[in-house]
C-alpha cells in the first residue's frame, strides 16, 4: 500500500505541470494585447505600458513561463486586477460557501442515488428499474442551470418555501439551511443521476458473479446477500464516479451559484470574466486544477484501499 | 469499467435488431427526428420573425397570437425557440464532428504506435479529461471571444479526450488480429492499415458515443450561452433566452421555462438514443 501510495503521489507531479502549462497557454490565447483588452480603448500608452509590466507580459514568453511556474510553486497566484486583493484571499473569502454546497450535494446524491441504484439492479427489468433509469436519464439530461431555474420557479417563487434572493451568508443556522436547500438539491439531483447509473451497472455485474450464486445457494438471506456480499464489491466503481463527478460538480456549481445568487467560486469566476480580471481568472484555474488533481489522487488511493487488487497492477 | 469493447467487425443486422427492440430508443429517435425537422423548416414553422421587436407587446404571457408569450423586446418566444433549435443542433453537431475526427485520429495513432508515445498521449488526455468540461469551455470561449466559430472550437476541444479514449481501446485489440498482421506482411504502410483496416472496424463504436456526447456538447453550448459566452445577441439561442428569462423570472416565468424544456427534450432524446445504441453495440459496455 505504501508503494502504491507513493507511486500515485509522484504521478500527480507531471499532471500538475501539464495543467499549469495548459493554463499558461490558454490565458495567453487572448487575441491582441491583453493590456488593451483589460483597459479598453481609452487607455493611454503609459497606462498600457504600466499594466503590461505589472502583468509581466512585456517579457519574452519563456521568461514569463519560468516566472509563472516559480510564482505558482511558491504559492503566489498574483493579485486580482479589480479588487487588488490577492487571489488566495479572494478564494478564501468564498470557499466556505462552495465547500458547504459541494458537501451537501454529494450527501444528497449518495443518500438518494445509492438505494435507488441498488433497487434498480435487484429488481432488474421491473417497474422500479424503469422508473429508476428514467429518473437518472432525466437527471443526466438537465443542464444545471435549467434544473436550477425550474426549482427556483416552483419552490421559491410559486410555493414560496425558500428565499428567491439568496444571501447565503446568514449567521442564523435555520436561515442558512433554507438558503442552502435549493442549490444543494439542484446539484444533488444531478449527482444522484450519476450514482444511480453506476450503482445499477456495477451491482448488475457483481450480482452475476459466481460467488454470489454460491452464497445464494448456501441460503444467505437476500438483504445480507445484497448489502454484504454484493454492495461491498459494487462500491468500487461508485467511488470512481464520485471522484470523477467532482469536475462536473465544479462546472455545475458555477451555474447553480448564478441561479441562486449564492457567493462561491463559481460567482467569483463569472465576476472575473465580466471584469476581464485575467490574473484572478488564471489564479482560479490553477486552484481548480490543483483541486482536481488532489481529488483524483484521493480517489485512486481510496480505490486502492477498497480493492486490494488495484495496488498490485 | 470500459474494458469490454466489442471489436467484432460488421454486424449491422444484429445491431439493428437489438436497437429496435428497445422501446425507449424509439422515443428518442422520434423526438430527435422531430427536433431536426423543426430546425430545418424553421422559417416555415415559425409564426413570427424571431428578431422582430414590438415594444407594444413586451412580456406578454402566452396567448393565441403569441403561443409561448413574448420577451422583453416584444419578440415572439415560440419563433425564437424554433430558430434556437438551429444553433443548438449546428453547434452540437459540428463540435462533435471536429472532436470525433481529431479525437479518433489521436486514439488510433496512440493505440497503433503504442509504447512511450501512447503513454504520453494518454497521460495528457487524462489530464484534459479530469478538468471540468464547462470550465475548460468557459476559459477557451472567454479567451477567444464570443462568436459562433469560437463557441464551436471551445466545445470541440472539451470533447476530444473522450473520443481518443474510445478509439484507442479497439485499436489495440484490432492491431493483433490476423487481417491486420496480414496487411502488414503484404507491406502496407501504417497509414493504410490504420485508415483502411482498423478505422472501418471501430467507427461504429465511435459514432455511437458521438451521439451520447453530442448531448453533452449541446448542454455545454446552452450553459455557455447562458453565461453570456455564446453566439452574441440578437441571435436566438436557448441558453441566452433562458438568461433573459432568468432576469425577468419574477414577472415572466414563460421566458425561462419554454427554452428550458426545449434543451431538456433535446438532450434527453440524444441520451435515450445514445444509450440504446450503446447497449445494442455491446450490452456489457454500460458504465462510463
Amino acid at each position: 500500500m505504501i508503494r502504491y501510495t507513493i507511486k500515485r503521489l509522484l504521478l500527480a507531479i507531471p499532471t500538475l505541470f501539464v495543467m499549469l502549462t495548459a493554463i499558461f497557454v490558454l490565458v495567453r490565447l487572448v487575441p491582441g494585447d491583453a493590456a488593451a483588452v483589460i483597459l479598453g480603448d481609452q487607455a493611454t500608452e503609459a497606462s498600457l505600458r504600466a499594466l503590461r509590466a505589472q502583468l509581466g507580459i512585456d517579457q519574452p514568453i519563456h521568461v514569463q513561463y519560468v516566472s509563472f511556474l516559480g510564482d505558482v510553486l511558491t504559492g503566489n497566484l498574483g493579485q486580482s486586477l479589480s479588487s487588488g486583493r490577492s487571489v488566495i484571499q479572494e478564494v478564501l473569502l468564498v470557499l466556505p460557501y462552495t465547500i458547504e454546497l459541494t458537501l451537501a450535494s454529494i450527501v444528497i446524491g449518495i443518500v438518494l442515488g445509492l438505494p435507488l441504484g441498488i433497487a434498480t439492479a435487484v429488481y432488474r427489468n421491473g417497474w422500479t428499474d424503469y422508473i429508476g433509469r428514467l429518473v437518472s436519464l432525466v437527471g443526466l439530461s438537465f443542464p444545471a442551470f435549467v434544473s436550477g431555474i425550474l426549482l427556483l420557479i416552483v419552490f421559491a417563487i410559486e410555493l414560496g418555501w425558500f428565499p428567491v434572493l439568496n444571501s447565503g451568508g446568514s449567521t442564523d443556522p435555520v436561515e442558512r439551511l433554507r438558503n442552502l436547500a435549493l442549490p444543494a438539491l439542484n446539484l444533488g439531483i444531478i449527482m444522484m443521476a450519476y450514482v444511480v447509473r453506476v450503482t445499477r451497472s456495477s451491482m448488475l455485474s457483481v450480482l452475476g458473479e459466481d460467488y454470489i450464486r454460491t452464497a445464494r445457494a448456501k441460503g444467505v438471506r437476500p438483504a445480507r446477500l445484497i448489502f454484504r456480499h454484493a454492495l461491498r464489491n459494487g462500491l468500487i466503481p461508485i467511488i470512481t464516479v464520485v471522484g470523477l463527478y467532482f469536475g462536473t460538480l465544479i462546472g455545475n456549481s458555477v451555474l447553480t451559484e448564478i441561479i441562486f445568487n449564492r457567493p462561491g467560486l463559481g460567482k467569483l469566476i463569472l465576476g472575473a470574466l465580466n471584469a476581464r480580471d485575467y490574473t484572478l481568472l488564471q489564479g482560479l484555474m490553477i486552484i481548480f486544477a490543483i483541486c482536481v488533481i488532489i481529488v483524483n489522487t484521493l480517489t485512486d488511493l481510496a480505490y486502492g484501499l477498497v480493492d486490494p487488487r488495484v495496488k498490485y497492477k | 469499467m470500459a474494458g469490454a469493447v466489442s471489436t467484432s467487425p460488421a454486424r449491422p443486422g444484429g445491431l439493428w435488431l437489438a436497437f429496435s427492440k428497445n422501446r425507449l430508443s424509439w422515443v428518442g429517435l422520434v423526438l430527435l427526428a422531430a427536433i431536426i425537422l423543426v430546425a430545418i423548416f424553421a422559417p416555415f414553422i415559425a409564426p413570427h420573425d424571431p428578431l422582430e421587436q414590438n415594444i407594444v407587446v413586451r412580456l406578454e404571457p402566452p396567448s393565441a397570437e403569441y403561443l409561448l408569450g413574448t420577451d422583453s423586446y416584444g419578440r415572439d418566444v415560440l419563433s425564437r425557440l424554433i430558430y434556437g433549435t438551429r444553433i443548438s443542433l449546428t453547434v452540437g453537431f459540428i463540435a462533435i464532428l471536429i472532436a470525433m475526427t481529431i479525437g479518433s485520429t489521436i486514439g488510433i495513432l496512440a493505440g497503433y504506435v503504442g509504447g512511450l508515445f501512447d503513454q504520453i498521449v494518454m497521460g495528457l488526455l487524462d489530464v484534459m479529461l479530469s478538468f471540468p468540461t464547462l470550465l475548460l469551455g468557459l476559459m477557451i470561449a472567454a479567451m477567444l471571444g464570443a462568436s459562433l466559430e469560437n463557441l464551436i472550437i471551445a466545445i470541440a476541444i472539451t470533447e476530444i479526450a473522450p473520443f481518443a479514449r474510445i478509439a484507442r481501446a479497439p485499436t489495440i485489440a484490432l492491431k493483433q488480429r490476423d487481417f491486420v498482421e496480414a496487411g502488414r506482411a503484404l507491406g502496407f504502410g501504417p497509414v493504410r492499415i490504420m485508415g483502411v483496416h482498423i478505422l472501418p472496424n471501430m467507427i461504429s463504436d465511435v459514432v455511437v458515443m458521438g451521439s451520447l456526447w453530442m448531448a453533452s456538447a449541446i448542454r455545454t453550448e446552452a450553459s455557455l450561452s447562458f453565461i453570456g459566452l455564446g453566439v452574441p445577441p440578437p441571435t436566438a439561442t436557448w441558453g441566452s433566452m433562458i438568461r433573459e428569462g432568468f432576469e425577468n423570472i419574477l414577472d415572466a416565468w414563460w421566458l425561462a421555462v419554454f427554452p428550458s424544456l426545449a434543451i431538456l427534450l433535446t438532450v434527453l432524446a440524444l441520451n435515450l438514443l445514445g444509450d440504446a445504441l450503446r447497449d445494442a453495440i455491446d450490452p456489457k459496455l454500460r458504465a462510463e
